[in-house]
């Protein structure tokens, strides 16, 4: 007699009219189906893989706590990325009974180079210390950079920290008078971070000496040889009488382009290398290329014309160029030693100057406005690649004998009369800087418009972008942060190889004509065969004659 | 780069020597974001500055939900004020080709034209006035040739949704030391021109939600790009040597990359010799 009461789960029909119930659980009359269902699907879930080992079970296990875990916004969107990392971060933790070695990047070896600059040495005592309280060379990289900073120009401060620390390190080892950052030149696997150094008087007489003793050596050897020669002349092929043009003698060291050394380091904290001195040949020839540094100093330089050198020389070369074009300083910072007489200095012209104890700086404005407040206070190199021009036909005396010699086989060669070249002479204000095309050499901008009373000055060259320089009150600098290339708007033309040399003089004597064809040559000798025929019949009774004779 | 890094940004990649001042620096992190609620700009990269001769131009580039959408490019004389640049045209590229030297730094500086060929003298018949060019147009025509040209990101940090557009990967988590010192795991973040001519082989290997463009290994000319490691090898620097001034920079295994202009405007045609 009971009615439809309340069903009973084992009951069929059971879940028809239940909330929560669908009505399709009526066709698994058997509770235990379902959990065997679900045992099944949770064996299958179980399995693992053949390929990997894992099982689903225990990837949607973890995937599932990490999401939780992070609670990533958007979480569906990147399921399928969590589901790799999920399995990726599986395969990290192998439990080996080997030891990782800890991986050395070379990250950390650099950084222990970096925080050797940061070392102070043990063996300074207190006795050094009074001498660097006083003057000091170590030039204050970190105010320079402030002044450039505000123009929007320079390293991070970390890097010129660092670069401050090294040239530190690089006045403690060599003997330096003045030293200041000159800047840096950007290349294709390394930088090169650059000092202008002066020595201290006769402190850099080293090399020098050596290449003295390679030039007597080799004079000693020519001597000998050319006497060998003599006695082999008549059968020995024609000698060139090619004479390479005079080699122009570099400046000497401490004058002209060879007035300031340099020293060179890839990054802070690695060894400085000193730059060689430039020669003039140098220069002629990095006027004529345009190359990437790469950053080793023993790279070659692979070009047409062909340089004299490898990269250290044509870095030098380069900073040569552009110490002498873009280092500029106020007007009336310095002036030139008034002690000099006037009548000597007719060739090379002024070459040294001093600080202006007087000096009184112009302001901003001023400084900005007018070029002419800014003067060059380093030689301009001459087309020769000397900043003091020296005629290269002076001879010495040994070589005038030689010549003598010489001479009665050299017809043509006829020296030529070279002209002194003459560069701007020191302290020429910028306003006599020729520009290029119609834009100015330099373009001068206030370092804030908007607080003119602490603004700084700041100058860009047009011709070498990348030189900076500013001006403030008393202190005044100049940088070089490039590549360490003219700027030219037309495109870089490479020289052209020189035309091909004439074999042989054509005169009188020896003179090329072309080749008979066969026509001509058997109209020649049709001609010929006429002539002798014509002149048989005349001598036809001489000729007999003369037959007996040769006869015999 | 993101407008949002520019400070730390910065400092990695003043390596080259040029920077903003502080005052820039301070103006820009207020002007950008005033920038982005005005143009409704999704992200807003600072892209850099061309040095003109008599100023200077500083851009930025706002991107809207298809980060591989045509970018609204601004520029302003001193990063307080910005102006929205005409969206670009293959014929200012064209024109902007032609001409040489420096930017003046005066947006209407008006160009004249020293070549003349066939083209042109019609034109000139047609309008009866000579062809010239602006300033403007040159400077959009320049963004957009160094974007398209040498524009890169590291692989992986953007992805390609099934719909077609593009977004940032959020599960991008920077690339490894020895990724980040290869050319091929950079791409240009342009629309790509050598995909299609890979080998089917190729092909299998790439994933199509982040290989979608083209990467900096097959440039021409080769070795157009040195990739350095600055700060002791914490961060990796690209500097392009086509356009003289852009710089790209990653710290492996972090987030953090962007790339920025700092320069004349000007491409380095002597390339092929300098090399």
């Amino acid at each position: 007699e009971r009615g439809h009461g309340p069903y009973q789960p084992h009951e069929p029909g059971y879940g028809l009219y239940q909330p929560g119930y669908s009505p399709y659980d009526d066709q698994i009359p058997d509770p235990k189906s379902r959990t065997l269902a679900i045992r099944n699907a949770k064996a299958y879930l179980l399995k693992s893989s053949t390929t990997s080992g894992l099982n689903l079970y225990d990837h949607l296990a973890n995937m599932l706590t990490k999401i939780l875990d992070e609670q990533p916004t958007n979480a569906v969107d990147i399921i399928e990325n969590i589901s790799k990392d999920v399995k990726w971060a599986h395969f990290q933790k192998k439990m080996d009974t080997l030891r990782d070695e800890h991986e050395i990047l070379p990250t950390f070896e650099a950084a222990e180079k970096r925080k050797a600059l940061f070392l102070k040495a043990n063996e300074e005592g207190d006795e050094e210390l009074e001498e660097e309280i006083g003057e000091t060379p170590l030039p204050n990289v970190m105010e320079t950079a402030f002044y450039f900073e505000q123009a929007g120009i320079g390293l991070s401060k970390d890097e010129s920290y660092h670069i401050f620390l090294a040239l530190k390190k690089l006045i403690s080892v060599q003997p330096i008078q003045t030293c200041r950052f000159w800047g840096k030149i950007l290349g294709l696997e390394m930088n090169y971070i650059i000092a202008e150094v002066q020595y201290h008087e006769g402190e850099e007489e080293e090399e020098t000496e050596e290449e003295a003793v390679t030039e007597d050596g080799g004079k000693g050897v020519g001597e000998v040889e050319d006497e060998e020669e003599e006695k082999e002349k008549e059968d020995e092929p024609p000698k060139s009488t090619y004479k390479p043009p005079p080699v122009i003698p570099k400046e000497e060291n401490g004058t002209g382009a060879n007035k300031y050394v340099y020293f060179v380091c890839n990054e802070p904290g690695k060894p400085w290398v000193k730059l060689p001195p430039v020669t003039p040949a140098q220069i002629v020839c990095a006027r004529k290329i345009k190359k990437f540094f790469t950053g080793r100093l023993d790279a070659p330089v692979v070009s047409f014309p062909p340089f004299p050198g490898n990269e250290a020389n044509y870095l030098r070369a380069q900073i040569a160029r552009i110490s002498a074009g873009t280092q500029i300083s106020p007007i009336g910072f310095y002036q030139f030693a008034e002690e000099e007489d006037e009548e000597e200095e007719v060739e090379g012209g002024r070459d040294t100057y001093e600080e202006n104890p007087d000096f009184q700086p112009l302001s901003v404005a001023e400084m900005v406005d007018s070029l002419s407040a800014w003067v060059h206070n380093v030689q301009s190199i001459l087309k020769q690649g000397r900043c003091v021009w020296l005629n290269p036909l002076q001879k010495t005396e040994e070589e005038e004998e030689n010549e003598e010699e010489e001479k009665a086989e050299e017809p043509d060669e006829l020296p030529q009369e070279l002209q002194q070249e003459i560069g701007p002479p020191l302290l020429t204000p910028l306003s006599e800087d020729e520009g290029i095309q119609n834009i100015p050499a330099w373009t001068a901008q206030p370092s804030t418009s908007l607080i003119p009373q602490y603004a700084v000055a700041v100058l860009q060259s047009n011709r070498w972008p990348g030189a900076y320089a500013f001006a403030s009150g008393k202190k005044f600098d100049n940088i070089y942060f490039g590549w360490g290339h003219k700027y030219s708007p037309e495109n870089h033309a490479p020289a052209l190889p020189p035309p091909v040399q004439a074999e042989y003089p054509s005169g009188p004597e020896i003179t090329e004509t072309r080749d008979p064809t066969v026509e001509e040559e058997l109209a020649f000798k049709a001609a010929r065969e006429e002539a002798l025929a014509a002149a048989e019949e005349e001598e036809d009774e001489e000729g007999a004659e003369e037959d007996e004779e040769e006869d015999d | 780069m993101e407008a949002s890094l520019l400070p730390a940004a910065l400092e990695l990649v003043s390596g080259g020597g040029a920077g903003l001042s502080p005052e820039k620096r301070a103006v820009l992190g207020s002007s950008l974001l005033l920038l982005q609620r005005d143009y409704r700009f999704e992200r807003v990269w600072f892209w850099g500055c061309i040095q003109g001769v008599c100023g200077a131009y500083y851009i930025a580039e706002g991107l809207g939900p298809d980060r591989a959408a045509p970018r609204s490019r601004l520029y302003s004389l001193n990063c307080v004020e910005w102006s929205l640049l005409p969206p670009v045209t293959e014929e200012m590229v064209m024109q902007a080709g032609r001409l040489k030297g420096r930017f003046q730094g005066d947006p209407s500086f008006e160009y004249e034209y020293t070549e003349r060929n066939a083209e042109d003298a019609e034109r000139l018949f047609e309008d009866g006035k000579e062809p010239v060019i602006k300033e403007e147009a040159r400077l959009v025509a320049t963004i957009e040739q160094i974007d398209r040209a040498v524009g890169i990101i590291p692989r992986g940090a953007f992805v390609k949704t099934p719909l077609g557009s593009v977004s940032e990967n959020r599960n991008f988590e920077g690339l490894s030391l020895t990724e980040a010192k290869r050319l091929s795991s950079y791409f240009h973040f342009t629309e790509p021109v050598n995909l299609k001519n890979k080998t089917l082989l190729e092909k299998a290997d790439l994933d199509p939600s982040t290989d979608f463009l083209d990467s900096l290994e097959h440039d021409i000319p080769q070795g157009s790009w040195t990739v350095q490691l600055e700060k002791g090898g914490t961060v990796v620097v690209l500097r392009s040597l086509l356009w003289l001034g852009l710089t790209f920079y990653h710290v492996p295994m972090t987030k953090q990359y962007g790339y920025i202009y700092f320069g004349n405007g000007e491409k380095n045609l002597d390339l092929p010799f300098m090399l």
